[in-house]
């Protein structure tokens, strides 16, 4: 039954298609090769304006932004905590300990259910790469990230993002992702927002209401 | 177990259209969010200095996919299941009901969330499932705008985009049964995040459609703002995603044109909230169990021909319904169609294989402002043109269309136009049988009888006393005499 329908919906494309028995694998992939990709693929601006522009795209987006020194990563985090009055944060269970400040709760949250995420005052995690001209962070279940979950029931997301990690453009930003593809992956720019209501951008619908990024010079 | 009964009436554009456009609030509600969308549009896309290079390997990416669907479906197929998916195929929209009616079942689910999807709409979903006993709970706050005021969406991006915020309160005051609830557009919001939150940690599936297959490693990518659709993804047990067989792209790269051209076209944002992006089941992140339900539903007949093949390129970002000035005017019920505005003008009838949505391909003045902001370039006026031909051609196989008006009209048309003479006749004849229909200021306001049509809606510039041909011959007769019939001579040539 369920192979029924499939050989007869591949049956109606080849039909309409008007494909030959024999079908020319190269010829595919050099027609493929052939698509014109004339877009911007390769940074252009320097350092400095780059982790300036990702900045400034961020705060279009109402996150909180802040940049640190390496040393100075969990003075800013208590700094950052303290202001929204956040105490009991969840963690992925491989953040590096060197970032947290003493005086909150830090609590490995990998395996919470939902219900227990609830119940968070807000979330610590880094990202696998953020890009400049979007404002975007991408975050993977690697390193320093955790599970999807962790970082969207949670109504507060504080992210740390190193300046190594950050592109200029979306197409650098999948180069760099290419060879971790196969993980679960979300592009998170700016706290959830809905314009559904006269196209008014609303901050904070279900996922965290508040975004801080913490961009950390290396 | 047929498909359910569509809540679309088989309405024509003209009569759907007259009705909304005596209501104004609805045209206001409309205009303002529109103009909003297309000024933030404008604006992201202007921008970027490599918008149309974008454009260009967008549309290539989408046609390449669709020349060799049949291979990249198989591959799709192929690297989901190896990543611990399952995939579905549905004919048409009664066996995809059927097929995620028993995947809920099989789980004695009685409620299921639901990310808003075109495809589960296409299918008649939720009336599928309520009538087989189980609730389905729409989580994007337009969608649930729409679901909780017993509406029918009119715009696939901001469903509910023919309501404003006292007409939401409304809704929501009544169905949440929250009477103080006030009016700004952040109180309603928090309605529905409390309303659905409770929903997102209890139900144990989920719904959703897709934006982009990936078949080089069976990814599937989901583009939204609120946070619903993460919710949806990854805190339940079961994910079923309905996807028609259009939406697969060949490699993970192209996702990086995909998702610059989508964000920009259809919020005018540089990217929205949240993309999320998966492959299969993946061990202590996400749901147990994810299913694919490839839906054709008419898809595929529409490949056979080049002009018509484009449609299907469509990513679904509504930069069409915004800039069209006739969506502008009449919103989007008016298409009685899940798939509204110059797109569904084009997509409506052919999924029907033109026996609904007839009357769409006219609904349009081929402005081309469609095909100006159309992120993957589809000409959507050659496509209307192309169907426009297709009614004729059904109109011309039947009798009561042979005899028709317009038939009628078109064919003396068309035999006075096939030579010179007769069109000179014809000419001749109009300037005569105007003389008592010609206003004072030179045009035709009203046309008797059968002509009556045409002129209901515009006024018909009279024919001049002398026509181009007459002032031509003329000339030619003036200038032929000595020293001009020499070659040579003739200047301007």
């Amino acid at each position: 039954m369920a192979s029924d329908a499939r050989s007869a919906i591949l049956g109606r494309i080849r039909g309409a298609l008007r494909v030959p028995a024999e079908r020319d694998d190269a010829h595919r992939r050099s027609t493929y090769e052939a698509i014109p990709r004339n877009y911007q693929q390769t940074a252009t601006k320097p350092g400095e304006e780059l982790l300036a522009l990702f900045a400034h795209r961020l705060e279009e987006y109402d996150a909180g932004v802040q940049r640190v020194s390496s040393n100075d990563i969990p003075s800013a985090v208590a700094g950052l905590l303290g202001h929204r009055g956040r105490k009991r944060i969840g963690i992925p269970d491989d953040l590096p300990s060197v970032w947290l400040p003493t005086g909150f709760e830090f609590e490995k949250a990998a395996a919470f259910d939902a219900h227990q995420l609830d119940q968070l005052d807000g979330v610590l995690t880094g990202c696998t790469v953020a890009i400049a001209e979007t404002g975007s962070i991408v975050l993977q279940n690697a390193a320093a990230q955790g599970p999807r979950k962790l970082s969207l029931v949670p109504d507060y997301h504080l992210c740390i993002v190193f300046a190594s990690q950050i592109v200029e453009t979306v197409p650098e930003c999948f180069a760099r992702l290419d060879a971790t593809a196969h993980l679960p992956t979300t592009f998170v720019s700016g706290p959830s927002a809905t314009a559904d209501i006269e196209m008014t951008r609303i901050k904070g619908v279900h996922g965290p209401r508040f975004l801080d990024v913490l961009i950390v010079g290396d | 177990m047929s498909a359910p009964q569509s809540y679309w009436s088989n309405r024509s554009f003209p009569e759907a259209a007259k009705e909304l456009l005596a209501d104004s609030q609805i045209r206001r509600n409309v205009r303002h969010a529109t103009d909003v969308i297309q000024a933030k549009r404008n604006r992201v896309v202007g921008e970027l200095p490599d918008w149309e290079a974008l454009r260009e390997a967008g549309s290539a990416i989408r046609a390449h996919a669709l020349e060799h669907l049949d291979e990249y479906l198989i591959e799709f197929e192929r690297n989901c299941t190896r990543a611990g998916g399952t995939v579905h195929w549905a004919r048409d929209a009664a066996e995809a009901n059927r097929i995620i009616l028993a995947l809920i079942q099989s789980h004695q689910a009685k409620e299921v969330i639901k990310i808003k999807t075109m495809t589960s709409e296409e299918i008649g979903l939720n009336r599928h499932l309520e009538a087989n006993g189980i609730r389905p709970h729409e989580t994007d706050l337009a969608e649930l705008i729409v679901q909780l005021g017993h509406d029918k969406p009119s715009h696939f991006v901001v469903p509910a985009l023919h309501k404003n915020r006292q007409q939401v309160r409304e809704i929501f005051q009544r169905e949440l049964q929250l009477p103080e609830l006030g009016d700004k557009p952040e109180d309603l919001c928090a309605a529905a995040r409390a309303y659905l939150r409770e929903k997102y940690l209890r139900i144990k599936v989920a719904v959703s459609g897709a934006n982009f297959l990936v078949a080089e490693n069976g990814a599937v990518c989901i583009v939204e703002s609120e946070g619903n659709g993460r919710m949806c993804l990854t805190l339940p047990d079961v994910l079923i995603s309905l996807v028609g067989i259009e939406k697969v792209i060949p490699r993970f790269r192209d996702l990086e044109v995909m998702l610059q051209t989508l964000p920009r076209s259809a919020t005018g944002e540089r990217m929205n909230p949240y993309n999320s992006i998966w492959t299969g089941v993946h061990e202590g992140d996400g749901p147990k169990e994810f299913h694919v339900i490839l839906l054709d539903n008419g898809r595929s007949p529409i490949l056979r021909e080049a002009e018509a093949r484009q449609t299907l390129k469509c990513i679904r970002c509504a930069a069409c319904l915004n800039a069209c000035p006739v969506y502008h005017q009449t919103g989007g019920h008016a298409y009685e169609s899940v798939y509204p505005g110059p797109i569904g003008a084009i997509l409506t009838p052919q999924l029907h294989s033109m026996e609904q949505g007839r009357t769409l391909p006219y609904a349009s003045s081929l402005c081309g402002a469609c095909y100006e902001v159309c992120p993957v370039k589809i000409n959507i006026p050659e496509v209307l043109i192309h169907l426009r031909g297709k009614v004729v051609e059904q109109d011309q196989s039947t009798l009561g269309g042979k005899l028709g008006a317009w038939n009628i009209g078109m064919q003396a048309a068309g035999f006075a136009m096939g030579g010179a003479g007769r069109f000179t006749l014809a000419q001749h004849m109009g300037q005569l049988a105007q003389k008592m229909f010609v206003s004072k200021n030179g045009f035709i306001e009203h046309l008797p009888f059968m002509l009556s049509g045409w002129t209901q809606t515009r006024d018909l510039k009279a024919l001049p006393q002398q026509t181009f041909r007459d002032w031509w011959a003329q000339r030619e007769s003036a200038a032929s005499g000595p020293g001009k019939a020499e070659k040579g001579n003739h200047d301007g040539e």
